[in-house]
């Protein structure tokens, strides 16, 4: 029988979520007996290659291209989970909200003591994403059926939740392995 | 016409995306690599008060957050006057740091871009990741597997967590190690010399075996920059800025860190959130440098581990002594200081300052500081000015994958042009855009801190300019207009 899909992605976050499924070190290699990769940016698939059973979302929306990149995920993906506070409430980088746009880059490109700008560029180009006002948790944006808090989830969290469900097991997660931090 | 596009690249830490323009021939005219993501840290980190910071702003990357949190501590030792750490908190900071070097070198070799080496660059995508490695090479797997998790260990024991601690604080640390933790960080030390000895030889042979393709691939001549020890050493924690020519003149040499300022500037582009630094002294042309373990090993006079020593004399003997401008030996470097690391763990595990109780000093307060680092992916730059009401007024952080914007750039665009012009493209001969950039160990997260995150595209346009497919998302004209009306008014 085939292995049940996973696909990983990270939205706006900072990678720690995927490094913390890395910490379950050597069970990586129980991971892979149980489960077939498909799109993550461990792997090569650059696109889905068909269903998924699980997808695990870190980072929440905080341009555009973080949204289609969801919504793509939420219509692969048997189940949807947020890994970490991005994806579940927006996380640091969710500091941005009560801040105008304006002022995030006029401090990056005009303002900052090494900014070279005789031309007073911004940023601003067909290729570039454009930026959402806020930065937005997944649930907002597409159904989602499981959080997985913590900045980022203990690697034992993601062990754990990851081989209930894969196993069809109720997910119950001891008190310590639920953290925010 | 046509248009590939490779979305996003993989295998690598965070997104970027590459876009090519061909002409009528299909010959190569531009190649640019994109940073897509924009996070807004200098602006939002004003406000919150000093001490929180290195907490905070390590949270641009989860990959190197050891780096971030140290160059904002080592800022903040500033503010609170107490630049000179005790032993113990030095120390401790210093093996906390080599735990990351540790298992940021490993990450990127063995997880990353072995598939690469191990298979060849035109392998099929579907097995040319570590699940590929692990099926046909599983010692080698596991091996990197262990050791990144022997450097996440020594991270868990000196910052409290493997991602994201809380170890360093504003003049020193919060902790120091126990005698048990420390018998259990010796226990595997052995085991991970002996597997780093290993991992410099596989990139040196890798290396030599294939000099004379790696040797032009995605290479160009370019200027360094690192910081380094007074007496010339490479330095990873703690040292002056030094600069050089390709051909290994000095352009600047024992910069205090606090007058980088007077030295670097960074270019804005309207086509990448990413900003592109330079050297001031030579301009936006001419200034731009590589940094990281390349130009580490090209910066320093010597290595002050005997083994590392060992192995960069080896790795200076290919280029007979002058600076190496090859980009694919930025492995075969990588791996060198993944030694040097594992060398120095080995020596201050055996350090008894380490069980010190003196962890913080405090003394006169300042309100400016600037806090540098050489992480993982190279130089690290964390400037700040905070009010008397402890309140960050002012940050300006350079991080080390800024610094190699215009390097990988022109990475993107030899490689494509060696490789694409007038070819059919295919998959294969797109990985090896994909490979050059892998060299730099970019880390998109740290990155994109300005606005972002990167996915990776390859986009081919036709002579004037059309999109031959379309596979990204489009952007349109309404949220360009949007866009447009962010724009400040000129000064």
């Amino acid at each position: 029988m085939a292995k049940p899909r996973v696909a990983t992605t990270s939205l706006a976050g900072c990678f720690g979520c995927h490094m913390s499924l890395l910490d379950i070190d050597e069970r990586i290699l129980q991971l892979i007996e149980l489960v077939d990769f498909d799109k993550s940016p461990i792997d090569d698939f650059k696109n889905f290659t068909g269903r998924c059973a699980v997808g695990l979302i870190e980072g929440g929306c905080c341009n555009e291209e973080n949204v289609a990149v969801l919504r793509d995920f939420r219509a692969h993906c048997d189940v949807l989970i947020s890994v970490g506070d991005c994806a579940i409430m927006g996380g640091i980088p969710a500091l941005r909200n009560t801040i105008p746009l304006e002022e995030c880059y006029r401090e990056a490109y005009l303002e900052g003591p090494t900014v070279h700008n005789p031309a007073g560029r911004i940023p601003n180009d067909p290729e570039l994403p454009l930026l959402l006002n806020k930065v937005y948790p997944c649930h907002e944006v597409v159904k989602v059926d499981y959080h997985l808090p913590g900045c980022p989830p203990l690697a034992d969290t993601l062990w754990q939740a990851l081989v209930a469900l894969l196993n069809n097991q109720p997910l119950e997660l001891p008190y310590e392995l639920v953290k925010y931090d | 016409m046509k248009r590939v596009v490779i979305e996003p690249v993989t295998r690598v830490e965070g997104h970027g995306k590459v876009t090519i323009l061909l002409d009528a021939q299909g010959c190569v005219q531009q190649a640019r690599l994109h940073i897509v993501e924009f996070r807004g840290f200098e602006r939002f980190v004003q406000g919150r008060p000093f001490w929180e910071v290195p907490v905070l702003v390590q949270r641009l990357c989860g990959i190197c957050p050891v780096s971030h949190h140290l160059a904002a501590a080592k800022a903040m030792d500033r503010i609170v006057g107490g630049e000179k750490l005790t032993p113990t908190a030095e120390k401790i900071r210093r093996l906390m740091h080599y735990g990351q070097f540790f298992q940021s070198h490993a990450l990127h070799f063995f997880h990353l871009c072995s598939p690469d080496l191990l298979f060849g660059f035109d392998a099929d995508p579907a097995t040319r990741n570590v699940v590929g490695v692990a099926g046909r090479y599983p010692d080698l797997a596991v091996q990197g597997v262990m050791m990144r998790k022997y450097g996440q260990e020594i991270i868990l024991r000196t910052a409290g967590k493997k991602i994201h601690g809380t170890g360093a604080i504003p003049g020193g640390v919060n902790k120091n190690l126990s005698l048990t933790e420390r018998d259990e960080l010796l226990k595997d030390l052995e085991k991970n010399l002996v597997w780093s000895r290993k991992a410099v030889h596989i990139a040196k042979e890798y290396t030599v075996a294939h000099l004379e393709e790696l040797t032009p691939f995605g290479s160009f001549d370019s200027n360094h920059l690192s910081i380094v020890r007074a007496d010339g050493a490479l330095e990873l924690y703690d040292g002056n800025l030094r600069a050089i020519t390709p051909g290994g003149d000095k352009i600047f040499d024992q910069v205090d860190c606090q007058n980088y300022f007077g030295y670097l500037r960074e270019e804005v582009r309207s086509w990448s959130y990413m900003k592109f630094p330079f050297i001031k002294a030579l301009g936006p042309a001419d200034g731009w440098y590589r940094v990281g373990p390349l130009a580490r090993l090209n910066t320093c006079d010597f290595i002050d581990t005997p083994e590392a020593e060992a192995a960069r004399r080896e790795f200076t003997a290919v280029t007979k002594g002058r600076p190496n401008n090859i980009t694919m030996a930025y492995h075969w470097a990588r791996m060198i200081e993944l030694l040097h690391a594992i060398e120095k763990i080995a020596e201050l595990l055996h350090d008894p300052d380490l069980q010190g109780t003196d962890l913080t000093v405090s003394g006169e307060r300042r309100g400016e500081t600037v806090g540098i680092i050489e992480a993982p992916r190279g130089t690290l730059i964390h400037h700040y000015r905070v009010d008397a009401q402890d309140q960050v007024t002012m940050a300006n952080l350079i991080v080390s994958t800024t610094h190699n914007n215009e390097p990988m750039n022109r990475a993107v665009q030899r490689v494509a042009e060696q490789f694409l012009s007038g070819n059919e493209i295919t998959e294969g001969l797109l990985n090896r855009v994909e490979v050059a950039i892998r060299a730099y160990d970019p880390c998109l997260s740290c990155a994109t801190h300005a606005l972002g995150r990167m996915p990776l595209v390859v986009e081919l346009r036709d002579a004037a300019g059309h999109l031959i497919d379309q596979r990204g998302r489009g952007v349109s004209a309404a949220a360009l207009a949007a866009a447009d009306a962010l724009r400040p008014a000129a000064p």
